[in-house]
């Protein structure tokens, strides 16, 4: 359990003057400082904008002004976030050379209120993988044991707050990118529902599975990061057009009186660690008030089978436009067609090749329906079973990953092994519902296990409500 | 071989069908705040959406959905609610390597249109799509093939298209020009595009097919670069003989596209069916179903103008002539039909209006320069015999000069005072005595005599004589 201070108090004793921006800014920068080369969080440290940004955060606040919730709070952000006239590289060389001309919704939103950006942070190759061992700039370590992967996509930015370079950080989780690294780094991570934050400057992946979230200390902070950048844009035409709940007032409520799902026919493979977290969960949020119920939801098993299509032929749509005419790396070559090839040829790494392959053969005229089709259905009964589900319960819990930190290397060389990492996280995006990893209790090497939180659409409140209570009984609530 | 009714080589018959792709002439792009606006200097109207850029999002444009709904209601289609589609394929000046496009649930469906004769062609649907950018090849062939190199302009790079689909239900160029300029004439009266084939906004591919009337359809092929109403006449004139000629010799025709190269007159294979990419389509996860609703399409319907043909009859029943003369159809063309029915209820001859219009007003738009009381006294006087038509058409001029005016001042300034017969008869007694041998031939029976003695009159008269008044006298005096 990480011991560093939370942001709400960072922006409190900001805010109050009690502490100067940039003395907190410098802090993380030392630790960066200290243990980045070791833990690699970072493809760019933002040391001297960050310290320009803390000083203005100073300077207003002693003009009297109010700064916003987030005053002074470092914050990293994931490398697929759009900033503006800085590099901005998804961990691959296709982009070499490339700055966003705007920044990214969110990125605006937190910088309205007082954050201070102090990186950019790794990731898997256009946040495919599941150990950020994919980025074309060498791998993320996992901070509480470097010899072992601080899990993907959004290791860097689950890093970064575990060894408490930040804050706070932002991710994107397209399957399980922010859950299933905050579970093996021992931090929160939240992918809320799908258009509830604004996708408008990640850079895309999967866009109908895509969500932006928050990796923070505490479950507290996750709840003020969320809810300083949800809420309705305009200028994304999938974000809902409604407000965004307030998520401060579940903190407290507990869970009394919440029925809390079981899912009975859970696909298999979770370490025996990890299963006995779940369990010991269950006990606590009855021990708290809950009703534990068990519910069947048999699509569950198919989730990653059809994410496996899906997610690829949205990526090898998304990904055509890195051609090399416009932006970013260019391989030249005698004409269009042999310059397209080289390109991409050299500039995607192996496993972003392969979804590119995958995703246009499960688009491919003879194969669409076979293939992309079916996984529309599956998609489509996975709601439907769900929707079932939540007849009786408000919220679901089943873990986060299947294992804890695993080594590097050790699922490198089969794939499979490695898309196995999503099983449980995978059919929040398919079915577009939010859902959060909290650390709850131990497994190998005492290294943390993540408990995930599920609730419906829009049901955040719920899903904080009962991720607060297994941090308190965990004994993790931050000051 | 070819009239409007009838196109027949060799036994065979066309079958034809046209995709029309037109500009809509919104503010701004389909689905950025990007101007829409053809000759500014190249990429000046752009923004990340139109370039493509990573993590940029598409925002559907009302005004183009709204025109786009006018088309369809003009075409007699069904406007249903609709989705967006992704048509993927790697091309220099398309950005993202896909076009937003409408796939298997178009907004326009099963419409139709008329042309001369009652014959009705379908429109099997009209959908929206965003336009590519557009390249220059320099060197070489100008063509992308062999060229030193190529410029993109990324300003039409997601300019609004309205796709028109026809059925294949054209059977002679004739019938395909007449559908080609009568939908130009729709779009052009209802605003949704100025449809100018030679600057692209509106651009005609036609797929031709033949067959022995009564057979099934033919193979078809798709012919491009077609840039007049003109050409297409041509091209598929060409095309049809091509395939028929083919056929004779034994072969079978290949499904393919080719170009209409009008220099030479002929089309050339341009790609075949093994080359044809794949275009993948799947929704495009970055928008949402467009659903316009019986009030917004109810609302758009009321507002459309009177159509073409419904003018075209309207001026037919006000004038008395046939509703496929060419007066009817210019006036109607240049839209002063109008002005045309406004000055024939103020009074006058509805006739001679029609004619003084389409010859003296082809300078002038849609609202005359002559106030329509002025044009309707001048075709008062002429009509009840108070001017001849030389001095009706020399008062007109005088009118259109001033930008209206009193004709019977404007009469008198010019002395046209009607003659009475007694100085008529001074005049023909002159012209006789002047060219007797004309005048013993118009006796003999010889008509064309008769203009040599009416000239005479007119010119000692210089041109106030009635020209009908004169040949009356001539025929009472030969007895």
């Amino acid at each position: 359990m990480s011991t560093f201070q939370s942001a709400r108090s960072i922006a409190a004793s900001v805010s109050t003057g009690e502490s100067s921006a940039v003395d907190v800014v410098s802090q993380h920068l030392a630790r960066i400082e200290e243990r980045e080369e070791e833990v690699h969080a970072f493809n760019l440290v933002l040391h001297d904008e960050a310290l320009q940004s803390a000083e203005r955060v100073d300077e207003r606040i002693a003009a009297g002004e109010q700064v916003g919730p987030l005053a002074g709070v470092p914050i990293a952000l994931k490398d697929n976030l759009c900033t503006r006239g800085i590099p901005t590289t998804c961990s691959s060389n296709i982009l070499d050379g490339w700055r966003p001309p705007y920044d990214a919704t969110v990125v605006s939103r937190l910088a309205d209120a007082g954050a201070v950006f102090v990186g950019k942070t790794n990731l898997d190759e256009f946040a495919m993988g599941s150990s950020t061992e994919n980025s074309a700039f060498g791998p993320t370590r996992n901070p509480l044991d470097t010899s072992r992967v601080p899990g993907g996509s959004s290791g860097g930015s689950a890093a970064a707050v575990a060894a408490g370079f930040s804050a706070m950080s932002l991710g994107s989780d397209t399957g399980g990118s922010i859950r299933q690294p905050a579970a093996l780094c021992g931090v929160v991570g939240v992918k809320p529902t799908y258009g509830a934050v604004s996708r408008l400057g990640l850079i895309a992946f999967a866009s109908s599975l895509d969500q932006i979230g928050p990796f923070t200390h505490d479950v507290a902070d996750a709840a003020l990061l969320l809810e300083c950048m949800a809420g309705h844009d305009p200028g994304d035409s999938t974000s809902i057009p409604k407000p965004f709940p307030s998520l401060s007032e579940s903190l407290d409520r507990g869970v009394a009186g919440l029925r809390i799902g079981r899912i009975v026919d859970l696909p298999s493979g979770a370490d025996a660690d990890v299963v006995a977290s779940v369990d010991r969960a269950f006990e606590v949020l009855a021990d708290a008030g809950a009703e534990i119920i068990d519910v069947t939801i048999p699509a569950f098993t198919y989730g990653l089978t059809a994410y496996y299509l899906i997610a690829p032929a949205e990526a090898s749509s998304n990904l055509a436009r890195y051609d090399g005419v416009r932006f970013g790396s260019r391989v030249e070559a005698a004409d269009t067609n042999s310059m397209y090839m080289a390109t991409r040829g050299e500039g995607f790494g192996p496993e972003v090749k392969r979804r590119i392959m995958l995703g246009t053969y499960a688009l491919s005229a003879g194969y669409y329906d076979a293939f992309y089709g079916k996984a529309l259905k599956v998609r489509r009964l996975m709601a439907q079973d769900f929707a079932t589900a939540y007849e009786s319960v408000d919220a679901l819990v089943t873990p986060a990953s299947p294992s804890v930190a695993f080594p590097f290397g050790s699922k490198t060389s089969d794939p499979l092994a490695m898309y196995l990492c999503d099983s449980y996280t995978i059919p929040s995006n398919l079915i577009g519902h939010p859902a959060m990893s909290v650390p709850f209790g131990a497994g190998e090497n005492d290294l943390p296990v993540g408990v995930q939180v599920l609730a419906p659409a829009m049901g955040e409140p719920t899903m904080f409500a009962v991720a607060a209570e297994l941090e308190r009984s965990a004994g993790g609530n931050h000051v | 071989m070819s009239d409007s009714a009838t196109w027949t080589h060799e036994g065979f018959e066309m079958v034809v069908g046209l995709e029309v792709h037109v500009e809509l002439a919104t503010e701004t792009k389909l689905f950025s705040g990007s101007p829409n606006r053809f000759g500014d200097d190249p990429n000046t109207n752009i923004d990340p959406v139109s370039l493509g850029l990573p993590g940029a999002l598409p925002v559907l444009n009302r005004q183009a959905v709204e025109l786009a709904m006018r088309i369809g209601l003009a075409l007699n289609c069904t406007v249903q609610s609709c989705t967006f589609a992704r048509k993927n394929y790697f091309y220099p000046d398309m950005p993202k390597a896909y076009q937003i496009s409408q796939y298997d649930r178009p907004l326009n469906i099963d419409g139709h249109l008329e042309i001369a004769d009652g014959i009705v062609i379908g429109v099997e649907r009209a959908h929206l799509e965003e336009d590519t950018g557009k390249s220059t090849h320099i060197g070489g062939s100008g063509r992308i093939h062999g060229s030193e190199g190529s410029l993109i302009d990324f300003n039409r790079a997601g300019v609004p298209l309205v796709e028109i689909v026809s059925r294949p239900d054209i059977r002679t160029p004739e019938q395909a020009r007449q559908y080609v300029n009568e939908l130009r004439a729709i779009l052009v009266e209802i605003g949704a595009s100025d449809a100018r084939m030679e600057e692209g906004s509106m651009r005609v591919d036609a797929n031709v097919s033949v067959r022995r009337p009564g057979e099934e359809f033919g193979t078809r092929c798709e012919i491009k670069n077609v840039n007049s109403v003109r050409s297409l006449g041509r091209a598929i004139d060409y095309e049809a003989r091509r395939q028929v000629a083919l056929i004779s010799d034994g072969e079978v025709i290949q499904q393919e596209t080719r170009h209409w190269d009008e220099g030479d007159g002929r089309t050339y294979t341009l790609r075949t069916k093994e080359d044809a990419d794949d275009y993948r389509y799947f929704p495009d996860p970055d928008l949402v179903p467009l659903d316009p609703g019986d009030e917004w399409i109810n609302t758009v319907r009321s507002q459309l103008p009177m159509l073409p043909a419904a003018r075209r009859a309207r001026l037919a029943e006000v004038t008395g002539q046939a509703v496929d003369s060419e007066a009817i159809a210019t006036v109607v063309e240049r839209r002063q039909d109008d002005y045309v029915v406004a000055v024939a209820e103020i009074g006058g001859g509805a006739e001679r209006v029609l004619v003084h219009v389409k010859e003296a007003f082809s300078e002038q738009g849609s609202e005359p320069s002559v106030p329509a009381a002025d044009l309707a006294a001048l075709v008062t006087m002429e009509v009840g015999g108070e001017l001849t038509s030389t001095q009706t058409k020399t008062l007109l001029g005088d009118l259109v000069e001033q930008g209206g005016g009193d004709p019977k001042a404007m009469a008198a300034a010019r002395g046209f005072e009607a003659m009475d017969t007694s100085e008529l008869d001074g005049f023909v007694d002159d012209a006789i005595a002047a060219d007797p041998d004309a005048w013993a031939k118009f006796c003999a029976g010889d008509g064309k005599a008769m203009g040599a003695l009416v000239g005479h009159v007119m010119k000692a008269s210089r041109g106030q004589a009635d020209g009908k008044a004169v040949t009356a006298i001539l025929n009472s005096r030969k007895g």
